[in-house]
């Protein structure tokens, strides 16, 4: 069952991508994660918190924290009212890039989870959902 | 505004990067260390990321300009003290420290840095160029 509410971090401003990365930390350590998840988790969010400040024009993070039976984990939802992502395939490539950056956020933060997930509509936004599970 | 300190030690500097900085302070420390090494003609940079607790790419691109930066400037840059958590981390994430050399601790980077040094003033002192030596 997932937690009932869950809990919203604005994405504003530069400072606002630091607190997504420490409550991210916070939370996955009340999940158990070993260190090396925990670091896999919080630079995930870290890339798409980013993402959703520089290309979404801003959003939230909204998480959730995660019980399967014996199964617990992290989930992470990025929502951003921008301009949205044209082609998924491309802007998953690593080194596409549409704003001078490296173009490793999405490809990476994708292999830095267990589940990964985009929707996305040309001039409505992006809502990214990523999952990891404690090892 | 908010800085990171930066420390001269004889012809090297060195920074400890003791916060979890955002991008604008990952920025003016990049701009901060290549004008203190162009005006104090520092020959070496040394970053003591020990405290990191996550490197992402905007770090990443921070640490690489830096390194290029320097080089430029004919300084040489040791990033020292990665956790592994961070480094098993940064190979996922698919980011390479372009131009970057590690070690492992203050200590050995120091020891690079001065064996570096020593290796170029070899050079510099060496009167005409010997190919066979
Ligand atoms: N939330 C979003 N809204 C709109 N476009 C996005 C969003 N997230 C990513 N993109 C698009 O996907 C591209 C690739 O993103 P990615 O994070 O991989 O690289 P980057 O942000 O350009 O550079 P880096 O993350 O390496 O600094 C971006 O350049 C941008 O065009
Ligand atoms: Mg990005």
């Amino acid at each position: 069952m997932n937690s009932p509410t869950p809990e919203i971090v604005p994405i504003r401003s530069e400072s606002d991508v630091v607190i997504v990365r420490q409550n991210v930390r916070k939370w996955s350590i009340s999940v158990g994660f070993s260190l090396v998840d925990q670091t896999k988790i919080v630079t995930a969010a870290s890339e798409l918190a980013r993402n959703t400040l520089i290309h979404g024009g801003g959003g939230e993070l909204k998480s959730f924290l995660l019980q399967e039976g014996n199964r617990k984990g992290l989930c992470l939802i990025f929502d951003d009212q921008g301009p949205g992502i044209p082609d998924i395939e491309k802007a998953l490539q690593d080194g596409y890039t549409t704003k001078g950056g490296m173009g490793l956020g999405l490809g990476g933060s994708k292999r830095l989870s267990n589940e990964f997930e985009i929707k996305t509509e040309v001039g409505k936004g992006t809502s990214i959902k990523i999952i990891r599970w404690k090892a | 505004m908010e800085r990171i300190p930066i420390l001269q030690m004889g012809e090297f500097l060195m920074v400890t990067i003791q916060v979890d900085m955002h991008d604008k302070l990952a920025m003016s420390l990049q701009d901060d260390l290549t004008e203190r090494i162009s005006r104090k003609n520092a020959k070496g940079v040394l970053i003591d990321i020990s405290s990191l607790e996550m490197v992402d790419s905007f770090i990443g691109r921070m640490l690489s300009n830096i390194a290029a930066m320097s080089s430029v400037l004919d300084a040489r840059t040791v990033v020292v003290g990665m956790q592994p958590a961070v480094a098993i981390t940064l190979v996922e994430l698919g980011l390479s420290l372009k131009g970057v050399r590690t070690a492992l601790n203050i200590e050995r980077g120091m020891a690079l840095l001065q064996s570096i040094r020593s290796s170029q003033q070899q050079v510099e002192d060496s009167p005409i160029e010997q190919p066979y030596a």
